[in-house]
């Protein structure tokens, strides 16, 4: 072998070894960044999956007025606190490490400090990123929730005693709330009177709930998603179809048939039973022949 | 636990004995100064009632005139789908100008509160002589800045602030800091004994947005004396991004210019600080 091709040789494995060392530092960086990226990915899916969890809002908390829907809020809301700093009732709080509510997030508890219902709005106005929507102008606007009467069993009203409390201290009162008159079955002869939430005017300020004087309220405001049904699209209700068009969309109605004796008419409009003008029912019979007779008989034997 | 390590003089030992106490802490004393007088000012709204400023770091107003708002949280509802108020913008813009002007990590030495706990972590270390330390690359922030980007738009919620340590203490103590507290001691413990500077200089995804705003600030530290470096090696003890020093300090002869020109240097002038040959000074981009 020869000078040159000694020298020849020795360049080239050294050429070798350099292109041996880059590769190893290449292989080694390629394997580093594989490392991270999966360490990130992994990292990624962990906290990914937590914060579904984390953004299950509980049921007992509320949104201050305005909160767009909880998918929503949770990519919008930055924490900032500054609705809690504008509430003048100081009724919000950001949610703590370690509370069900997402962290540092804004709510109330109803039965705590309900919402006021500033005219103003200010903890929405104080949103920097409409996560509180500046859109809602009008307080009576706002649902951050539904009252639902959601105990009847032990809401007093129902056993006849009278409350309304709810009823009073409903910034709606009589739109929000109203109170149903029911027959008091159990008296036979007094009023329940039962407040009736309706859906349409409830904002979900939780003044209700914290007034209800149960010691557990019978009455919660719940997120609307849990409070409402929802009828199928498909469902129409003949007599408002009926209302809108007029008239009847199917056949003709039939006339309701009752087993009356012969010439007894009844219509629950005209006040009940209606009996010809000259009673021509046959008199040999033990029975008078006015119908509403019998009963009184019976109803006097009982009360003797 | 102590070591040789321990025993040897700590950094900035000789500024200490050249410059007095003071001088050699000046601008660690300042940025403490500014630092905790943020959070006063946070702090005095609820705690005095004396309204200067609201809400916190995330979002703000003060004077009820003045918003500013973290680019970097805007940022991750952006990618979720949610497009600010007006007035968040107008925040954001402010606090945009603002860091790309003075650096942007000087969100992280000079207003961030972990900064207060991994400083005392590095400290501790320090004083203990621990040098075991896990490496992990200084890139990773930007891995991690990069998955909470790419979150919000999969799970449509601002994922990060679930986790957000520095959102964690700095609305925990203004707030309310419930169980976070632990957070804060597990950074510590984990900068102290896991991974030194581990936290701020290799993992938080805050600094790596910071540090990508701030990449040509104007304000900058100099080694403008750099031949009076006499290789005492105290300014890379004590700097928690120590890689930014080295071309500016040593690159004399490679022709490279005596100005930390470099996206992750915090601006915290602790070199500056440490240095009893006064080498390092705050400059700016221009001045060189």
């Amino acid at each position: 072998m020869s000078d040159k091709q000694k020298r020849g040789l020795s360049v080239e494995s050294e050429g070798k070894q350099a292109e041996h060392k880059s590769m190893l530092s290449r292989r080694k960086f390629m394997g580093n960044t594989l490392k991270t990226a999966c360490g990130t990915a992994l990292l990624g899916l962990g906290m990914g999956t937590y914060s579904r969890q984390a953004s299950a809002f509980p049921a007992w908390a509320i949104r201050p007025p305005g909160a767009l829907s909880e998918d929503k809020f949770s990519g919008a809301c930055i924490r900032c606190g500054l609705c809690v700093r504008d509430c003048p009732y100081d009724m919000l709080r950001l949610a703590e490490l370690g509370e069900q509510v997402a962290l540092g997030t804004p709510y109330f508890v109803a039965r705590e400090k309900p919402c006021e219902m500033c005219e103003d709005i200010p903890c929405a106005a104080a949103c920097p990123t409409n996560a509180l929507s500046h859109e809602l102008k009008n307080i009576d606007d706002a649902r951050m929730g539904l009252a639902v009467l959601i105990d009847q069993e032990e809401c007093i009203a129902f056993q006849g005693l009278r409350c309304e409390v709810c009823y009073n201290v409903c910034p709606l009162e009589g739109e929000a709330i109203t109170i149903e008159m029911q027959p008091n079955r159990r008296s036979g002869k007094h009023a329940l009177f039962i407040p009736v939430v309706h859906s349409d005017a409830c904002t979900g300020c939780g003044k209700c709930e914290k007034a209800c004087i149960l010691e557990e309220a019978a009455i919660k405001v719940l997120p609307t998603h849990l409070a409402k049904g929802l009828l199928g699209k498909h469902y129409r209700l003949g007599w408002k179809q009926k209302e809108k068009a007029g008239h009847s969309l199917v056949s003709p109605d039939i006339k309701h048939r009752y087993n009356l004796p012969e010439g007894v008419r009844y219509d629950y409009n005209r006040g009940g039973l209606e009996l010809p003008p000259e009673a021509k029912l046959e008199q040999n019979t033990p029975f008078s022949s006015n119908p509403l007779e019998s009963l009184k008989k019976l109803q006097n034997q009982e009360n003797r | 636990m102590v070591s040789q390590a321990a025993k040897r003089q700590l950094p900035g030992q000789q500024a200490i004995d050249k410059k007095g106490w003071w001088l050699a802490h000046k601008w660690l004393i300042l940025r403490r100064m500014v630092q905790l007088g943020i959070l006063a000012l946070f702090l005095a709204g609820p705690l005095l009632d004396v309204w200067i400023v609201k809400g916190n770091l995330a979002s703000s107003l003060t004077l009820e005139f003045l918003p500013l708002s973290d680019p970097y949280v805007m940022l991750q509802g952006l990618t979720a789908g949610n497009f600010p108020t007006s007035e968040g913008l107008i925040g954001v813009a402010i606090v945009l100008l603002f860091y790309a002007l003075v650096g942007g990590r000087v969100y992280c030495s000079w207003v961030c509160p972990v900064n207060i706990v991994t400083d005392a972590a590095a400290w501790l270390r320090r004083k203990l002589g621990i040098k075991v330390s896990s490496q992990f690359s200084r890139s990773t922030r930007y891995w991690l800045l990069g998955l909470t980007l790419v979150l919000p738009p999969i799970t449509g919620a601002i994922v990060w602030e679930l986790f957000n340590p520095v959102s964690l203490m700095f609305r925990g103590i203004i707030f309310g800091i419930g169980w976070a507290w632990m957070v804060i001691l597990a950074i510590f413990a984990f900068d102290v004994f896991v991974s030194q500077r581990g936290w701020c200089g290799h993992l938080c995804p805050v600094g790596a947005f910071y540090s990508l705003l701030g990449h040509k600030s104007m304000v900058r530290v100099s080694a403008q004396k750099r031949d009076q470096c006499d290789d005492c090696n105290d300014c890379f003890v004590v700097c928690p991004e120590p890689k930014v020093i080295r071309p500016a300090l040593k690159g004399a002869d490679k022709g490279i210019s005596p100005l930390i020109d470099e996206g992750n240097c915090t601006n915290c002038g602790r070199c500056i600080d440490v240095c009893d040959e006064d080498v390092f000074n705050f400059s700016s981009r221009f001045k060189g």
